[in-house]
């Protein structure tokens, strides 16, 4: 695979920048002082990071629930993801989406979504009109193994083929929805298998293998720019924490030794001894990338508890959009 | 009568139906080894086997559908669908089939369906976790729709849907799954629908509520007698169809004030009809316009105090009071 260092170093960046903003958050809502349903990412970085290397900020993404991960790995600003967990109006939905809802159009973040299974049309939507309008630009629509088993799923799957539609399927498959297992909620180990029913390629990578990730994200991504269609990729994957907020272990429906047996291929642990081993990486070097995310972390929540809170006079905005009103 | 809470109150009604109708099951998304979002269903698993509690893949329409099939072909299915917001997921499958088909099918076929769902705000969850929209249900003619704001109501009409021939929309406030009241264990307590409860009496005003709302309206009683030497009678609709009007209009007719308080949007809402069919049955008993106190016209936002602003409150329903007098 031909990879630049500073790819490889911007994976890096990446994760680890996804990894710790989800930790701080995590701390914050145990700490009480974020409220809401914290969906936490820590497990998944390599998804995120690996197909969103590859993207611009012209090309979309449409989340899900857990979709933190997705905007931290498209360049969100964390000062408005922090201000938005904190209800702020500072924040990317000036406090009235909170974690589940954020969106940002300028990076091509067409939103996260309370809704399961809601993404998968919107990001067939979004090709639709990258297509129609003739440009090259690529939409990835990201969605669990939970969601793979929604009509609107197989309802986009199909359309996607049909119309020969610029998007990647990314399954991001963590083996749960949120407390069932995958093996009680589908006949079938790979959600890589649905793709053959619709008429596009179906590939499945480790989810916690980060150039694995890029690699096959990469020829799907080429594959649609260039008009070739729709592929489905599957990211075996794993989250560390709870459906919802931190704890993840000592939980009734998995085991910790299956908890345990991911963590020891933690994405990023994993790949900061590949870097290491390619002489690309040394632990003061991973310890100063921290540091230095860590840095922007704490400046971005202060500004978040510095920011006020939506005036009343808020509440009755935004419900139509006057943007027409001129046309 | 023991004394339990809202939620283990539903899982009794759950026990004693499927104890005594084998053809009564479960379905939904994460009711059986996890027992249910709200806990509602725990322990059922254990207790009936995995023929009888289903844990379902996430998908909603597809899951109501299978109940309406079950239900036509001899079974009587209980649906839990984890929130109002995400029964829109199904709403073809409980409005084109089962709420029409006895009609198209010349009576051939009816469905005996139970839809369990949650509804509410008030926990932060933001727009697509947090609304109520009992008065969208209670809109389709073919469907009941039951809204119980206690324990012992909960359980009594919870059975009494299992004793139904016709699909019962059953929703259930949120806020009221941890509220504590003495419910009877006798396994043919059943509470019939179409039988409004007045909770409180009184002669000045009427507060009409049904499910979340009741307890703003109670409150606000309180507050009105103690405040202000107001008196109002305080009446918890139970099920939105069939519809106890005539509860409401005698009180009408009593106090000569209505006011109706509900979580839902005001625009288009329950409150809507509510109000015409008092204007149509007790205008020459009216001192004022019948008044509503309902949720804000704006999907609910995430930030705590525009949540709160958004949702009706008590002093919203003294205010709305005061202003009649
Ligand atoms: C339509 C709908 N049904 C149910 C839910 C509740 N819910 C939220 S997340 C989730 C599980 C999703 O599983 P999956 O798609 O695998 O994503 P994961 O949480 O594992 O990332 C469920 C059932 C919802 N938000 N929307």
């Amino acid at each position: 695979m031909d990879i630049s260092n500073d790819t490889l170093l911007d994976l890096h960046h990446r994760m680890v920048r996804i990894r710790l903003f989800e930790e701080e958050a995590g701390k914050l809502q145990e700490s009480g002082k974020v409220p809401g349903a914290l969906h936490l990412y820590v497990g998944e970085e390599a998804v995120a990071a690996g197909v969103m290397s590859h993207l611009s900020a012209e090309d979309q993404i449409t989340s899900t629930h857990r979709g933190h991960g997705h905007l931290v790995a498209k360049g969100g600003d964390l000062r408005k993801m922090y201000a938005e967990l904190y209800g702020r109006s500072t924040g990317y939905c000036k406090g009235k989406g909170g974690s589940m809802h954020i969106s940002d159009l300028d990076l091509g973040m067409l939103g996260a979504n309370g809704i399961v299974g809601a993404g998968p049309p919107i990001a067939i939507g979004a090709a639709f009109s990258n297509k129609y309008r003739g440009t090259d630009r690529v939409t990835i629509c990201f969605f669990g193994d939970g969601a793979s088993n929604e009509g609107t799923f197989h309802e986009a799957a199909n359309m996607a083929a049909l119309f020969k539609l610029p998007v990647v399927f990314v399954c991001e498959n963590n083996g749960f929805g949120e407390f069932t297992s995958q093996a009680r909620h589908q006949a079938i180990k790979d959600v890589a298998d649905r793709a053959a029913g619709y008429g596009m390629p179906g590939i499945i990578t480790d989810g916690m293998d980060v150039l694995a990730v890029y690699e096959a994200a990469g020829e799907a991504i080429a594959r649609a720019r260039r008009g070739a269609g729709p592929s489905l990729l599957e990211c075996k994957t794993y989250r560390f924490f709870d459906h919802v907020g931190v704890r993840g272990m000592g939980v009734v429906y998995r085991e910790d030794a299956e908890v345990l047996e991911w963590r020891k291929r933690d994405p990023i642990t994993l790949f900061e001894s590949r870097l290491e081993e390619m002489g690309l990486l040394t632990t003061e070097a991973a310890a100063q990338v921290r540091e230095r995310i860590l840095f922007e972390i704490r400046e971005a929540i202060a500004f978040a508890e510095a920011s006020p809170f939506p005036a009343e006079g808020a509440l009755m905005e935004d419900i139509y959009t006057v943007r027409g009103a001129a046309r | 009568m023991p004394e339990m809470r809202m939620r283990d109150a539903l899982r009794e009604a759950l026990r004693e139906e499927m104890l005594r109708d084998e053809t009564v099951f479960l379905m939904g998304e994460d009711i059986g080894a996890y027992g249910g979002s709200y806990a509602v269903t725990k322990g059922l698993l254990e207790e009936f086997g995995e023929e009888r509690v289903k844990d379902t893949p996430i998908a909603e329409s597809g899951i109501v559908g299978v109940g309406i099939g079950a239900a036509m072909a001899g079974l009587r299915p209980m649906v839990e669908l984890m929130t109002i917001n995400f029964s829109f997921l199904a709403l073809d499958q409980i409005v084109n089939s089962a709420a029409k088909l006895y009609h198209m099918s010349n009576g051939q076929i009816n469905v005996p369906m139970v839809v369990r769902m949650a509804s509410g705000g008030g926990s932060q969850l933001a727009a697509t976790h947090s609304h109520s929209l009992e008065g969208l249900y209670a809109h389709f003619p073919g469907l009941k729709v039951v809204c119980p704001s206690s324990p012992a109501d909960a359980k009594g009409l919870l059975k009494r849907a299992f004793r139904d021939d016709n699909t019962v929309i059953f929703i259930e406030h949120t806020a009221n799954y941890g509220l504590k009241g003495d419910v009877p264990d006798d396994p043919d307590f059943l509470i019939e629908f179409g039988q409004a409860n007045v909770l409180r009496e009184g002669s000045d005003v009427t507060l009409v509520g049904y499910s979340g709302s009741v307890h703003q309206a109670t409150r606000a009683a309180v507050m009105l007698q103690e405040q202000e030497g107001i008196s109002a009678e305080v009446i918890d609709l139970r099920t939105l169809r069939p519809l106890d009007i005539d509860t409401v209009i005698r009180s009408v007719q009593k106090t000569n004030r209505a006011v109706i308080v509900e979580d839902d949007w005001k625009f288009g809402g329950f409150a809507g009809e509510l109000s015409a069919q008092i204007m149509e049955r007790a205008f020459d008993w009216l001192d004022a316009p019948v008044a509503r106190v309902c949720g804000k016209d704006v999907p609910m936002p995430y930030n705590r105090n525009l949540e709160f602003a958004a949702l009706p409150s008590e002093e919203d329903v003294v205010e709305a009071v005061l202003a009649m007098f």
